[in-house]
Formats: structure tokens, sequence, C-alpha cells
């Protein structure tokens, strides 16, 4: 049986990890392999921290990734892919948004965010690339296109049709702010 | 046929719109709030906010007393509320048919407990349906129509968060319309004074007999043969990381597990050298397995707190082959990063409300919403959580304990209109003394900002009476009510003082609507002045993720507004003591 797919999403609520969820849900299901999802919703939104779980394949029973076992961590946010680390599989692959945003435990004193946050990743992860995507989503028109950037730059490690990113993206984002997805998901599929 | 990967919610809406519901009616709660916020899109459903769950369920028998399908939706927890018109309705039973779905918090991810409602089932003695995906969450809400109608019950249909909030591939049918047929004239049936009540509740017992042949025969309670050495009886989301941990085995997965279907369980139990039952939360099942006298595992392995993964079979599974020990790899201990629980968010109405609380330091009792998170620190103003409407009738208990400590009570407006209006009466009738602030963002936010009867808005979105806090403060019998801009904190704290000190009870409405659905005021971020600040920290009390501390020189930190965050409420100008931080622009 063929292998299943297993990405973990990790960012903060409010970063738009429901989108970036679906468009990698439904690219899934367009290229005909079983597809299962879970997402946050509620209390755990409030600007905590917040992951996403995907999985694909011939068949897919639970929708939650095991410890070590995924093949993908897309972090949208720098310490966050440090702290859901242990999702990843001891040959996957993070890929990993610079940007930091400060938790209130902090501002208000009652732990430290890491001096060095890239160092930590360095020293969490073997197989990582990092890209300032807010830079990059700002580039296509708005922050809130990190999630865009982030699943273009995932596309490039999987095996989907670009047509099928494409029609994803139509059908999935609101016509008032589609071009500025597309451009989000292009800046994102050209990082290497 | 088309297909589509839709959560468990959708599913339940696009079940119920298949087979034929004509009315729908629920009470926002994670993780059940999209099934009618989805439903609500299809045309040919009447969908209702109630006030809460127990409204939402005699609603929904009524509409079923006259022949429609309904559906009622709701958290576990609002099971509880909704309990008392449930145990009843079990008695004088159903026309049209009717479903309750009803959604499990394990792990609580956004709940007070963690209550295995399956007990409810056998409780009330009413039919238990447990899908173990999204496909199964559609056709099981058209099943428990046909359940119902054909043994005249309501049946109760059980996700949890695993099952609501996950996606996972359906085929798409067409609708089945059904039509109210009306009701016909039958005290005996349904009128359940002692005489006819004494006559249902034999009458309960029968069908529940037949319900408990019926079971057997179903085919959503399905024999999946695999290896004789380890057999599987299980139900719901356990199903899958069961079937995902042990492919070998032999299952038993139950679609509809009360009434238990004894004969199939006993079948079974014949069939493989071992039994264990994977269940999540209670041993609902195993016990049952038990009482049959069937050798069976359990909670032996299986643990019975929190939500179930792969991890934990994964561990169960080497327990049950006789690896006591956990398997001990040599992992690199994770690196320490700073927590993120949730919070209020920039610019939220109620952050300055807690930060006025918190100085006076009384007794605060909670309630169910947003405001809950005042709990953690810096704010650290919150003493009890109870339940829906606690925050008015458990401050007042507090109060009428006359220990001279001073208490408040905190309600959000759709809490107040679910339960707390109960709670103000007593405190009317009763004559408490104290402080009750409805922190009124004018929305039901915590779960997604859902409508209320305080918003004049219904569930369609189409314009309809408000209802005002402050009338029915009046109507309870409160004298002192005072409506507060909660983004002025000078008022604020002189109204807190003012009431906490009067010897009578106050409501305190403070009153703007949540950030996150009234874009109108959003303001220009507000910016710190680096020779202005003093380093005081006094600001960072307020426990708003858009200020920044930053390394100063030395010792030192300075305090930095996040532009990207901050949304300019302005809370922040009004405590710095030296006039650093300003409106940008300004």
């Amino acid at each position: 049986m063929q292998k299943t797919t297993n990405i973990v999403i990790a960012g903060v609520g409010g970063q738009g990890i429901l989108l970036a969820s679906r468009l990698i849900c439904e690219a899934a299901l367009a290229e005909g392999y079983d597809v299962k999802a879970n997402e946050v919703h509620g209390m755990a939104q409030r600007g905590a921290s917040v992951i996403g779980q995907i999985r694909f394949g011939e068949k897919v029973y639970s929708p939650l990734v095991k410890l070590h076992s995924a093949d993908f961590l897309l972090a949208m946010e720098i310490i966050e892919a440090v702290r859901y680390s242990d999702y990843l599989a001891p040959s996957g692959l993070a890929l990993i948004n610079t940007q930091c945003i400060i938790p209130t435990t902090v501002s208000s004193g009652q732990a430290d965010y890491p001096a060095e946050p890239e160092l930590l990743v360095k020293e969490t992860f073997e197989r990582f690339q990092l890209a300032d995507c807010l830079k990059l989503a700002l580039e296509a028109g708005d922050a809130r296109c990190v999630n865009t950037v982030m699943v273009g730059w995932l596309s490039r490690h999987l095996s989907f049709k670009e047509k099928t990113w494409h029609i994803v993206l139509e059908k999935s984002v609101k016509p008032k702010f589609l071009a500025m997805n597309q451009k989000a998901f292009s800046i994102g599929q050209a990082l290497s | 046929m088309e297909k589509a990967i839709i959560s468990g919610n959708e599913a339940f809406a696009r079940g119920a719109w298949e087979a034929g519901v004509n009315i729908g009616a629920a009470y926002p709660g994670t993780p059940s709030t999209e099934i009618l916020e989805n439903l609500v899109k299809y045309p040919d459903v009447y969908c209702q906010w109630s006030p809460n769950e127990k409204v939402a369920v005699e609603f929904a028998a009524g509409a079923s007393l006259a022949g429609a399908r309904s559906i009622a939706c709701m958290k576990h927890v609002g099971l509880n509320v909704a309990a008392d018109p449930l145990m009843t309705l079990a008695y004088i039973g159903v026309k049209g048919g009717m479903a309750l779905i009803v959604a499990d918090d394990p792990g609580m991810h956004s709940s007070q407990n963690e209550q295995d409602s399956r007990h409810y089932a056998r409780f009330a003695k009413v039919p238990l349906l447990e899908p173990s995906d999204s496909q199964e969450a559609k056709e099981f809400v058209g099943l428990a129509f046909k359940i119902s109608e054909e043994f005249r019950t309501p049946v109760i249909v059980r996700s949890t968060t695993r099952i609501s909030h996950s996606k996972s591939i359906v085929t798409l049918g067409e609708r089945t319309p059904h039509k109210a047929d009306g009701y016909e004239k039958n005290p005996q049936l349904f009128v359940t004074v002692p005489v006819n009540a004494r006559r249902m509740r034999i009458a309960l017992e029968e069908r529940l007999k037949k319900l408990g042949e019926f079971v057997c025969h179903l085919e959503q309670n399905v024999i999946i043969e695999g290896s004789s050495d380890l057999g599987i009886i299980t139900s719901g989301i356990a199903y899958q990381y069961a079937a995902e941990t042990f492919p070998e085995a032999s299952f038993l997965k139950l679609g509809m597990s009360f009434p238990f279907p004894d004969e199939l369980i006993l079948r079974f139990s014949k069939m493989v050298k071992r039994l264990l039952v994977v269940e999540e939360l209670d041993n609902f099942l195993e016990e049952h397995v038990r009482a049959l006298g069937i050798c069976a595992d359990g909670r032996k392995y299986i643990p019975g707190i929190g939500e179930l993964n792969l991890d934990i079979l994964k561990e169960a599974r080497r327990r049950l082959e006789g690896h006591p020990e956990t398997e001990k790899k040599p992992v690199k201990p994770l690196p320490k990063v700073p927590p993120r629980p949730p919070v209020f968010c920039p610019g939220c109405p109620h952050r300055g409300v807690f930060f006025e609380i918190s100085k006076l330091n009384p007794i605060v009792i909670g309630d169910i919403g947003c405001y809950s998170l005042a709990v953690f620190p810096p704010l650290s103003a919150m003493d009890m959580i109870l339940c829906m409407g606690a925050g008015i009738s458990s401050a007042h208990g507090v109060q009428k304990a006359e220990t001279g400590q001073k208490v408040v009570g905190v309600v959000g407006d759709s809490t107040f209109f679910h339960s707390g209006i109960t709670g103000l009466l007593d405190i009317g009738y009763n004559k408490g003394k104290l402080v009750i602030f409805v922190l009124d963002n004018r929305s039901t936010a915590m779960t997604g900002h859902q409508d209320h009867p305080g918003t004049g808005r219904t569930l369609n979105g189409q314009p309809t009476h408000e209802a005002t806090i402050e009338a029915f403060a009046r109507a309870c019998g409160i004298r002192r009510i005072i409506t507060v801009d909660p983004y002025d904190l000078k008022n604020l704290r002189k109204v807190i003082k003012e009431e906490m000190d009067a010897d009578e009870a106050s409501v305190i409405i403070a009153r703007a609507p949540c950030i996150l659905i009234d874009s109108s005021r959003l303001k220009e971020p507000m910016q710190i002045s680096a020779d202005d600040c003093k380093s005081c920290g006094l600001c960072l009390k307020l426990s708003c993720p858009a200020l920044e501390k930053k390394d100063g020189e030395g010792e030192k930190f300075k305090v930095e507004t996040n532009p990207v965050l901050c949304r300019g409420c302005g809370l922040c100008v009004q405590i710095c003591p030296f006039g650093a931080i300003k409106r940008r622009g300004e």
C-alpha cells in the first residue's frame, strides 16, 4: 500500500491555518487521494498556539498525525516550529516562516522569547528551510497572505499537478482576494 | 456522484438536509456550532438560534409533534441544560423524526469538562448513534430520522471534537423532501399526567426491548473479519485509531451503540480468542460487555481521561502484547519555548474591565465565554467558573455567605440570555447585594460570533426584536443599572467603586461590540516614545499582545507597540503615567 503523507501546520490563532489546510485538502482530493484533516476552532483560536493536521494517501483512518511521523511541518511562526517539532519524522522537512510573534507570557515577564530563534531552529531540526514569508506576503499585497505563500512553498515538495493548485485556489478563495492569493502562491512556489 | 471533503459538522448539516429535515435549532457551543451555521445555508429548512439548549430541544420536540423532521444541536454540556426535556421526551416519543446531535469534547479543547454524553442515551433510554467520519456523520442523521419515526423515539447522534472538526471525503446526495403532516389529537400519547406517564413508562421499556433486537441486525453495526487472535469492539472516532493501530485484528464496529447489541456482541466474542474494547472517555461499552459475562479488556490498556490518538493506541498495543515498559528511545528533549495560551485579542472590550476589577481585588465569579481568559496572569481576575449562568447565581451565593468579602459576578451577553436571567431574578427576589457585570460585546464571540436575542438579528441575518439587558434587569427588580463604555477606564473605575460600595444589587453593562466584528472601531495604532518610557511595566499588566517588551540598555527594558496587531483601542494610553504612548500621527 502506498505510504500516507502527513503534514502538520503550526502557527498562531488568526494566521490563517484553516485556509492553508483547506487548500492542501482540496488539492489532495482533486488528485484522487483519500484525505483526512483536523482543525482547531473555539477557545484555542484566540491568539493561542494552534496546529492543523492533514493526511492523504490510498486509505487514511485517523485524522490525527502520530508523533515523529510528519513528512512536512509548515510553521507560520518560528518558535511554533520548535514547539511542534516532535511531530516531524526523522526524515521530515520543516518549512519555517522566520516571523516572530511575541506571546503575552513574554511581554508580561513570565517567560522569555529565545534571543536567537534561528539558532534554536538549527539545533532542533535536521532538515529545514527558512524564509521571511511575512515580507513575501506583503509583496503579494497583504500580511494575511502568509498562509498562501507557505502553501505555494510546500507545493514544490508535493507531486500535485500545477493545474490542480490553480483550480483549488479559484474554488477556495473569495474572488475579491483571488489575484492576491494567486500572486502569493507563485511567490511561495519560487522559494528554493 | 459528487464528492467533497467536508468537516463532520458540515456533514451533519448536509445529512439533515438530504434526509428532508424541516426544522433545526441550537445554541452555539464548540465543537457543535457549525452544524446549524451550515444547515441554514440550505433551502427549505427553518433554522434558529435558541436562547439555550433546553429551549432548542423543546422547540424541536414541538416541531416533531406537528410531524416535522427536526434536529437540535448542542455541545455536551448543553445536553445537561436540555436533560429535562430529553428525559420525558423519551416517554412521550415523537411523530416526525427527531435527532439530538450532541458533540462531546474529549481533551477539553474548548470546554469546562469532558463528560461522556453516551450515558444520556442509557439514562433516557433512547437510541445512540456514533459516526466515525464525515460520511457517517452525513448518513447517520438520515438513519436517526428513520429509527426515530419507526420507534417513535428521539435519537441521540453523538459526535466528538475530532468528528465535528475533522474533514474527510463524503459522497453528496440529493434531498428527499419531507412534509410535516400535522398533529393528530391524542393526549393519552403526549400528555404526561401520572396516569398516562405510568403507561408510557412501560411502553418505554417495551420499545427499548424492540430496539435491542433491531440494533443487532443493523448494517451500521458491522463485523469486519480479520485475525481471530484479537477482536476489537469500538465506535466513533476510536474506530479510526484502532483500525490503524491494529490492522490485522477483527472488528465489531458499532454505528448504533445503544441499546447494546447483545446478540451481536456475544456472536463476535465467540469468533475471537481475545477481546479488547477501544472507546474514548468512559468504559461505557466495556462495562456492558463484561456484564454479559464476556471476558474483555478495555480500561486496563486504554486510558479513560483525555482523547485518544495513534500514539496512545500504539502504547496500548505494546502493553497488550506483553511489553510492560514504554518503548524508551533516546530522544532529544524539546527546546523550551515560551507558552502561548489564548488571550484577549488586541482591542478587546473585556480587557479594561478586568484590569479595573483586578485592582479592587474582589472575588470574581466568572462564566462561560471569552472572558474566562481573564483567569490568566497578569490579569488574574477570575476566581470561579462553573457553568453557563453561574457567574450570576454563584456570585449571589458568595455574597449571602456574608463573610464580608466583596464579590463581583461576570457574564457575557449571550450567556445572560442563555441562563443568566433566572439568576438575576433570584438576586432581585431575595435582595442580593452585589455587583453583576454583563460584558455585552453584541455577539456570542467565543464560538465565532453568532447572533443571539440581544443582537437584533436572527440566524438568517434577518432583523428582529432586540432584547435589552437593561429591561431584563429592571424587570428582575434591580434598581441600580448602569451602562458604561468599557474603553473609558476612568469612568469604569469610578462606577465599579461606587457600585461595590452600594447597599443593594447593581448591574453594570459594559457595552461595546467585539473588536473582531466591528471594523469601525479600528483606529490608528499606538506608538511609544522610547525617551518617555520609564520601563515601569504598568501597560504590560493589560496583557495585550500588541505591547511587546524589548531589551533596553542594561537592566532596563522598553515597551514597543506592534503596529500590525494594535487596534488603537487606547487603553494603554490611559494607564501610562508618563504620557509615553500616543496614537500615530498625533
